[in-house]
């Protein structure tokens, strides 16, 4: 369970958080909101790429605001990028390998575990082959296999299906709706396709400019009128 | 569904445990067979005016080595390899000098100082990286030059600098006793530049070479695989220094006699011009590196050309690199090489068609 109390977040005079609290339920969560509204700065905080102004983060009753960025990845925080983040000079197998040979995974060997990664997101491409000659679908599924590996607790998914088309999207949908079952980790889906949203989230949170604004189960979330307006824009505008 | 169950290697076995492939063998022997022709039959075929000048390639291939695993690994660009390599060489005369070490172990010093020293000038890369840090790192190596030559190098006086103004006669540094003579040292420069490049292969290959292509890309996506990228800068930093020191105790003995006017601080800008030309991101481009920078100059003076002119062939080098080859000389040779291959083994086969390409 992750608990966020009071998060704020400022860029000089931007504040890109203001005082979100919400929580996490483990299984897969979706967070969505409009362009801007804070969606990967709130990423980057559990990143610990970003300070946060205040609050607090509990991610399974540890203080994750406290651990260095490097040591979050080690402790479980596994994420992957809106603009695809795969090591183009390293093979598939190296790409995975390298996420669990930082993660300090104990009792475990490491080629079965990158294989069985790699297995379970489906990718086809030979473990060998260089990222570099992967298609885009592919190098999705590349940083999902890594974000996976060596016993995550919080997965944190930024637009995975950013420019995918409709079937490989439909894969996805099915790889991360597997991952809370196949690995125990909580996974936070940001995504602007409510489709994918709704098929691989029990419930959501909805943030507009910093501020949440509704949260709760996805069915719901997406038939609130808040949510609603912030997407489509205001009544007194139309 | 995944279909996890269809999802087996094509040769029904883990990829993992697949045999290293026929271009991989073939791979290591072609460097196995160079490697010895080198070590056995250089000497043997060379001048001693050529065998000084291999001697210098062997000594500065690691030290574009070094310079590579910085600059084409990590993405770090370093403008002071030269002044770390002088330091290896000081280091590594000082004890010449002062003790009867062994050769071997004196260079493993040598390595091990210069080591701590480049670490240092690595420490400004944690918070700055392109522009600023080849700044940074030339005004460093700028200062090691104003020191040496305030220093000089050792030249068997006492003290903690061991050099004596006075002194008429100089001895010169020594050399190992199996290695006196200079194709004996050559061989013995060749040895230990292959033990530095096996250093710095098993680093590229495992879990430093991976963290380092993770930084050199995306350091957010460093840090999210849990890689401490500071450590890993600074490792790259102690590696590349290591190596370089190792070469400057080489040096030292290849040279006999160290001057600090022989270590210029623009030796690192051209240094740096001749890795990217070489190829930074591949190990034979460090040995490409060291032929322009020692061979060619050589060549050129045998020939009664100036080697200045060298400056302005380096600067077309970069250029040309830069806008059309930028994996450098290693990457690209073999390339044109097999397409030239390629269109000759097409013209072979059939005959050149009467009209192709005419107006």
């Amino acid at each position: 369970m992750i608990e966020v109390e009071g998060l704020t977040v400022r860029f000089g005079g931007v504040t890109s958080l203001d005082s979100m609290s919400v929580t996490f339920e483990p299984g897969t969560c979706g967070l969505i909101g409009p362009n801007g509204a804070g969606k990967t700065t709130f990423f980057n905080v559990l990143s610990g790429f970003v300070r946060p102004a205040g609050g607090t983060v509990q991610a399974f009753g540890e203080d994750l605001l406290s651990m260095a960025h490097f040591r979050r990845a080690r402790w479980g925080v596994r994420r992957t990028f809106q603009t695809e983040q795969a090591i183009e000079e390293l093979s598939v197998y190296d790409n995975v390998a390298m996420v669990h040979e930082h993660a300090r995974v104990k009792g475990s060997g490491r080629r079965k575990d990158v294989l069985g990664a790699l297995e379970f997101t489906g990718l086809r491409a030979d473990p060998f082959a260089r990222v570099g000659t992967l298609a885009a679908g592919e190098r999705r599924l590349l940083e999902v296999a890594r974000a996976i590996v060596g016993r995550p607790r919080l997965v944190l998914l930024d637009e995975p299906a950013a420019g995918l088309p409709d079937e490989e999207t439909a894969h996805l949908a099915e790889v991360i709706r597997a991952i809370p079952g196949h690995t125990g980790a909580l996974v936070i889906l940001v995504d602007h396709d409510m489709s994918l949203v709704s098929a691989c989230c029990g419930t959501t949170a909805v943030l507009d400019f910093g501020k949440l604004i509704a949260s709760g189960p996805t069915a719901q979330v997406l038939r609130d009128e808040h949510v609603i307006r912030a997407y489509l824009g205001t009544a007194e505008v139309l | 569904m995944l279909d996890l169950a269809s999802r087996t290697a094509p040769d029904g076995q883990p990829p993992m445990l697949r045999r290293p492939g026929t271009p991989a063998l073939i791979r290591a022997g072609v460097i196995a067979v160079l490697f010895l022709f080198v070590l056995l039959a250089l000497p043997q075929l060379l001048s001693l005016y050529y065998i000084d000048a291999m001697t210098q390639v062997a000594v500065y291939s690691v030290v574009a080595l070094g310079l590579g695993v910085l600059v084409g690994r990590v993405g770090l660009v370093s403008l002071g390899q030269a002044a770390v390599l002088a330091v290896g060489a000081w280091v590594a005369a000082r004890l010449l000098f002062a003790t009867t070490q062994p050769y071997p172990l004196v260079l493993l010093e040598a390595g091990v100082i210069t080591m701590v020293a480049g670490t240092l000038i690595g420490l400004p890369a944690l918070r700055m990286r392109g522009l600023y840090l080849a700044l940074i790192t030339l005004m460093l190596a700028g200062g090691i030059t104003v020191v040496l030559a305030t220093t000089n190098f050792p030249n068997g006086g006492h003290g903690f600098l061991g050099y004596d103004g006075s002194t008429v006669h100089i001895p010169a540094i020594r050399r190992p006793s199996i290695a006196a003579s200079d194709p004996a040292y050559f061989r013995y420069s060749v040895l230990v530049a292959a033990l530095m490049f096996l250093l710095v292969f098993a680093h590229i290959r495992t879990r430093p070479g991976r963290a380092w292509a993770a930084i050199r890309q995306s350091e957010p996506a460093a840090l999210a695989a849990g890689i401490n990228t500071t450590l890993y800068k600074l490792w790259a930093f102690a590696l590349a220094s290591f190596v370089t020191g190792v070469a400057g105790g080489v040096l030292a003995g290849a040279v006999h006699y160290l001057y600090s006017i022989g270590f210029p601080t623009q030796d690192s800008i051209t240094l740096l011009a001749v890795v990217l030309m070489g190829g930074a991101y591949s190990m034979w481009g460090a040995i490409v590196a060291a032929l322009l920078l020692q061979l060619l100059p050589a060549l050129l003076n045998n020939w009664g050309v100036s080697a200045d002119w060298l400056t302005i062939l380096f600067g077309i080098g970069v250029l040309q690199v830069l806008t059309t080859a930028p994996a450098g000389l290693a990457d690209q040779v073999p390339k044109d090489l097999a397409r030239l291959g390629g269109l000759v083994a097409g013209r072979l086969r059939r005959p050149a068609p009467s009209g192709d390409g005419s107006p």
